[in-house]
């Protein structure tokens, strides 16, 4: 399902910014570069001709396989005409930095710490970037690929018992 | 003021095991007498890595996750998660199937109205109401028993449909509570509604705007309470809430007072919608066609062949989810309860994001206290309804 108007307007906005177009079942999906994620953002947000003045999610994930591993994943909802978009990002593994979009929803602030917390996706002019969930001494980012489910730093838990 | 007379100020720690907290978070509050200067939540203290564990789980055996994050309405995350995976796979469920869907999670939503309603009775002094609904409430997991065999966290469902039938017995005892709760619920709210002390408590405390709130990404009775219509059975009609007439009460000020009417009303609408669904249950069903996926019956495990290959396949993991991403959302008891689901293939997901309506608005509390005074900041969180397992994931 792709919304050609609207895949059509940022199209003519951003030109060669926005990647790939996707057409996803559920809602449309644009890949943008990101240097221009925040204008996305920010265009879909604030003009009348997109409306989207909902943040619903904001998440990362990691293919480790790829050139650019790190992707933040945005989906917006534009509550009035029910339309709902789906904005990826893709990050390269030595530069983890995204402008945030605190500045336009304050629901992100969250998010994004989530985000930090989880895959080290650094959102810079984030007001507090900490980690929320994990305790802030953890030294890495667990929901990165390479880390397995348990933690292999533990050594309260042994193996033979679990039946391993 | 201290000897110098210069102003001092009180921190204190509101959590995290306070009993007015309802939950493990920790809320440090800045203190001026009595009034809140500042507000900084701590939360995660409950984390239980679920997105990483789901990474790790075929999909059939995520129930037992979302179960587990608002417990207090489990099977609307159990079948909200389920269909998620549906539309993923594209398994239409029978109307059987939706109907009964239907029913379980405007029990759900029933209970998780009670129980955050009479806790703001609790913590404005009203501790009756509370265990008076309580008594209704155990019905509702007495039905859950008879559905899914367990109460707090059900495991609700399967892909496709559900492991069995309703029975006579759960049928009975559905009808038992809907001609109950009614007589309970008038009462509950003439303890409440137009009580003086309580409305004196609750209105204008702890209000946000709609402007607000919408940016704060709040969604639910939280959000309606601030005079936004949107909601997502209405919206985003799913398991065949479109046969459905009901109605969304709306709030002006965003307020606690508000938000305890906009959920005590929303209770009436669900007895209406599981009283709708019951009578009108089809006849059909109650899991869809689609063998690949939907764990057969243990009875014809053991005795039919087809069963027997099919349960293997699907418990040893010889059956793979194609490759595609979704994103659903049901009305959970606090908003959109979404389910950001990405496959690469395999039969486990390669990535599964819930969006938990708790974590999201409730970073909007220093906000919503700031200015007022201790009292009313627990009276406002209660109302939130923050529910400490959906709230760390």
């Amino acid at each position: 399902m792709t919304d050609q108007p609207l895949t059509d307007l940022l199209r003519n906005r951003f030109a060669a910014g926005i990647l790939v177009v996707e057409n996803t079942s559920d809602m449309t999906t644009v890949t943008v570069s990101k240097e221009i994620i925040h204008d996305v953002i920010m265009y879909l947000h604030e003009s009348p001709e997109t409306g989207f003045g909902f943040l619903t999610t904001l998440c990362g994930i990691h293919y480790p396989d790829q050139p650019l591993p790190f992707g933040v994943i945005y989906h917006l909802h534009n509550m009035e005409k029910n339309i709902r978009i789906r904005v990826k990002t893709f990050l390269p593994a030595d530069n983890l930095h995204i402008p945030t979009v605190t500045d336009l929803f304050s629901g992100a602030n969250w998010m994004e710490r989530e985000t930090y917390d989880f895959y080290g996706i650094l959102f810079d002019g984030h007001p507090n970037l900490i980690r929320i969930l994990n305790v802030e001494y953890l030294d890495y980012f667990p929901m990165r690929k390479e880390y397995p489910l348990e933690d292999p730093t533990r050594e309260d838990k042994d193996n033979r018992f679990f039946g391993r | 003021m201290n000897g110098s007379g210069e102003k001092t100020y009180t921190t204190i720690n509101l959590g995290p095991t306070h009993p007015a907290t309802h939950g493990v978070f920790q809320n440090i509050l800045k203190l001026d007498g009595e009034e809140i200067i500042s507000a900084e939540q701590t939360i995660g203290y409950i984390h239980r890595a679920f997105e990483k564990i789901a990474e790790h789980r075929p999909y059939y055996q995520i129930t037992t996750l979302t179960d587990r994050m608002n417990y207090c309405s489990a099977p609307i995350n159990n079948l909200g998660y389920l269909m998620a995976v549906e539309k993923l796979l594209g398994i239409k469920t029978p109307k059987r199937v939706d109907y009964m869907r239907i029913i379980l999670m405007e029990l759900a939503r029933i209970t998780d109205h009670l129980i955050c309603n009479s806790v703001i009775g609790v913590d404005s002094g009203a501790l009756t109401g509370f265990v008076y609904v309580f008594q209704e409430r155990e019905l509702v997991y007495e039905i859950y028993e008879e559905v899914s065999g367990a109460r707090l966290t059900t495991n609700m469902g399967r892909i496709g449909g559900f492991e069995r039938d309703f029975t006579p017995a759960a049928i009975s005892k559905i009808r038992l509570f809907l001609s109950r709760l009614p007589k309970v619920l008038k009462e509950f709210e003439k303890l409440l509604m137009r009580n003086r002390i309580f409305m004196d408590r609750t209105i204008g405390v702890g209000g946000i705007s709609a402007e607000r709130a919408l940016n704060y990404g709040f969604t639910g009775p939280n959000l309606r309470a601030a005079g936004v219509d949107f909601d997502v059975r209405a919206m985003n009609p799913y398991s065949s809430y479109d046969d459905f007439d009901f109605e969304i009460p709306l709030g002006t000020q965003g307020d606690t007072y508000d938000r305890f009417c906009v959920r005590q009303e929303e209770v009436w609408q669900s007895l209406k919608l599981v009283r709708n669904a019951l009578d009108n249950l089809p006849e059909g069903n109650f899991f869809a066609d689609v063998p690949q996926y939907y764990l057969p019956k243990k009875e014809d495990v053991y005795s039919k062949m087809e069963a027997l290959i099919w349960h293997f396949k699907i418990v040893m993991g010889e059956i793979e989810v194609p490759k595609g991403e979704i994103y659903h959302s049901v009305e959970g008891a606090n908003g959109e309860l979404g389910f950001y689901i990405v496959s690469e293939g395999g039969r486990m997901p390669y990535r599964l994001h819930f969006r938990r309506p708790c974590f999201i608005y409730y970073q909007a509390l220093p906000e919503m206290i700031t200015g007022g005074v201790l009292s009313d900041a627990i009276l406002t969180m209660s109302s939130m309804n923050v529910i400490a397992g959906e709230l760390d994931g």
